[in-house]
């Protein structure tokens, strides 16, 4: 096939990307999106069979894709939304394992390149192999498979002293041209492993989204360095675009979360602040379900705001149906999405969709945060740091300065919770002692089932 | 490839990814992290010509690694991006633009 068709079509993968991509970021259009995206793939995959460069190897390197292919395929398709966040990180780490193994091909093969591609190669590969092993570890971690976090004495120190190793490992490998070991390859590669290893085994739970992301900026990285060193503008552009896309993504989620992405990558969540709680006012009071029914049924004006814990609870699809039985009564229902809200910003949205919940009602902090001094009822259900005021009054606070929902302004608070201890993150919540609030104690999709069933009786 | 070329392909690469991200609602924030975690897959042309003019055995192998890696980067990525997008409908036609821009 002539070189010219290839390249046109891997134009054409390339176009289709970059449209994808952007289709993708309404969510009108955001399916098309997507599709156009797998277009775009199966045509650059399918004529880069007929690549000059590809000479054997043909019937393994289709056993190759029906393997990888087979095994994303079964376990994308079963796993549970809630699981979405570290299937993007296994899905990722694959990403970086690949283009680190491209990079370990070129490399052995010791073809003399130029300096510029040379060094494409050797920081694509440190790239992509950090990608690899530290998007496995984000995995692991939130898949439960490896718990908490893992801290020792001069352990930023170490992870620098183990960066500038491998830093020397490749600079010496770029500066010998063709000339470098074998062994001092091998060892480049597992001190590069060893590294995202060492990176990510400190950082906490709450800050997995973030870092997820940043190894999905990294990943397009390297997949854009080595296709530059192959001299595939497919691969340049695609990966270039994520590169930059997924490093705006980062900064956009650590914005939120209020945290700068250097104190998630290099301190520990809650070092800042004082560990004790600051002096907290008042009492919980409790409610039942049937007041909590009646105050919702004959409100103007409700605004649920979910969390992790209605997800995990799988209490979604049950607030959606309470959510329904207020609107034929009249009721205004609007659903508040903290964009930290869920594992990642956006998951909460997921989650809701998932449940029936139209897109239309769900609103995120800045649309919403005005409204809530003229909302009767706020529910708050699973949900417990992105509410608590005291982001907002209290400097000692860990969570001090990030933006929360008002929910607090609202007539009446009524907070779904299971127990009367503190939050995921230990922190008292304030909220929860105000004089407007309520406490109704149960398991989210209990608590859900019972309003459904009381405002049905109504 | 000439390095000046490389050089004007990275900056409007970078450019592009950065103006369709930035005005994107949070919504759709983790959608889109797991669209472009897709659009990495390319990686998977990279690995099947790294694996095509493999030399040795050794690089056979990696090769091979390699093209599986990426094979499930780009599947894996496209399914779970597709399931979470058919989750996005609308209550109302009417407001349907309204969480746009």
């Amino acid at each position: 096939m002539p070189d010219l068709v290839i390249q046109a079509t891997y134009f054409l993968g390339a176009l289709l990307f970059i449209l994808g991509l952007k289709q993708m970021s309404s969510p009108v259009t955001a399916r098309r999106g997507i599709v156009w995206a797998g277009v775009g793939m199966v045509l650059a995959t399918l004529i880069t069979y007929f690549h000059h460069e590809i000479n054997h190897n043909y019937i393994l390197m289709t056993v190759a894709i029906a393997i990888g292919g087979i095994i994303a395929y079964v376990s994308g398709k079963k796993v549970a939304m809630t699981d979405m966040p570290q299937m993007i990180a296994l899905y990722n780490g694959m990403g970086g394992g690949a283009a680190a193994a491209i990079a370990a091909v070129v490399l052995i093969q010791q073809q003399p390149m130029s300096l510029t591609v040379q060094t494409l190669a050797v920081v694509g590969a440190l790239i992509g192999t950090v990608a690899f092993s530290g998007s496995l570890i984000a995995f692991f971690k939130l898949q439960g498979i490896m718990k908490g976090v893992i801290r020792f004495p001069m352990q930023q120190w170490m992870n620098a002293l183990v960066f500038v190793i491998t830093l020397t490992f490749g600079l010496a490998i770029i500066l010998s041209g063709t000339q470098y070991e074998m062994s001092s390859l091998a060892i480049f590669f597992v001190l590069a492993l060893v590294f995202g290893v060492l990176m990510t085994v400190p950082i906490g739970g709450a800050d997995m989204p973030v870092v997820i992301s940043l190894y999905n900026a990294l990943t397009g990285l390297a997949v854009g360095f080595e296709g530059f060193v192959l001299e595939n503008p497919a691969m340049m552009i695609a990966g270039i675009v994520v590169g930059s896309a997924g490093t705006l993504l980062t900064q956009l989620m650590a914005k939120a979360m209020n945290r700068p992405i250097t104190n998630v990558l290099f301190s520990n969540f809650g070092d800042g602040g004082s560990g004790e709680s600051s002096d907290v006012s008042g009492s919980m009071k409790e409610i039942d379900s049937t007041d909590v029914a009646v105050m919702m049924a004959f409100a103007e004006k409700v605004i649920v705001i979910p969390g992790y814990g209605m997800a995990v609870a799988q209490a979604q699809h049950k607030v959606w149906e309470m959510t329904k039985q207020l609107q034929e009564r009249g009721v205004s229902v609007k659903f508040a999405i903290h964009p930290v809200a869920g594992r990642m910003p956006g998951h909460m949205n997921v989650l809701l969709a998932e449940a029936g919940v139209p897109y239309d009602i769900i609103y995120d902090l800045d649309e919403i945060n005005d409204e809530f001094a003229t909302t009767d009822v706020v529910l708050v259900i699973g949900a417990n740091d992105v509410v608590n005021p005291a982001a907002r009054t209290d400097a000692n606070s860990p969570i001090y300065g990030m933006p929360i929902l008002n929910a607090d302004y609202a007539k009446n608070v009524i907070v779904v919770k299971r127990g009367k201890g503190a939050g995921f993150s230990g922190i008292e919540n304030h909220l929860f002692f105000a004089d407007n609030t309520r406490m109704l104690y149960g398991d989210g999709q209990a608590v859900a089932s019972e309003l459904v069933s009381n405002i049905k009786e109504l | 490839m000439e390095g000046f070329v490389a050089l004007y392909i990275f900056m409007l690469a970078a450019v592009t990814g950065y103006e369709i991200i930035s005005k994107v609602p949070v919504i759709l924030h983790t959608p889109l992290m797991s669209g472009s975690n897709f659009i990495h897959g390319i990686v998977l042309v990279g690995a099947m010509v790294a694996m095509g003019h493999a030399e040795t055995t050794t690089q056979t192998v990696i090769g091979f690694i390699a093209v599986v890696l990426a094979a499930g980067n780009a599947v894996g990525g496209y399914v779970v991006t597709e399931r979470m997008l058919e989750m996005f409908k609308s209550s109302n036609s009417n407001n349907k633009d309204k969480k746009e821009g």
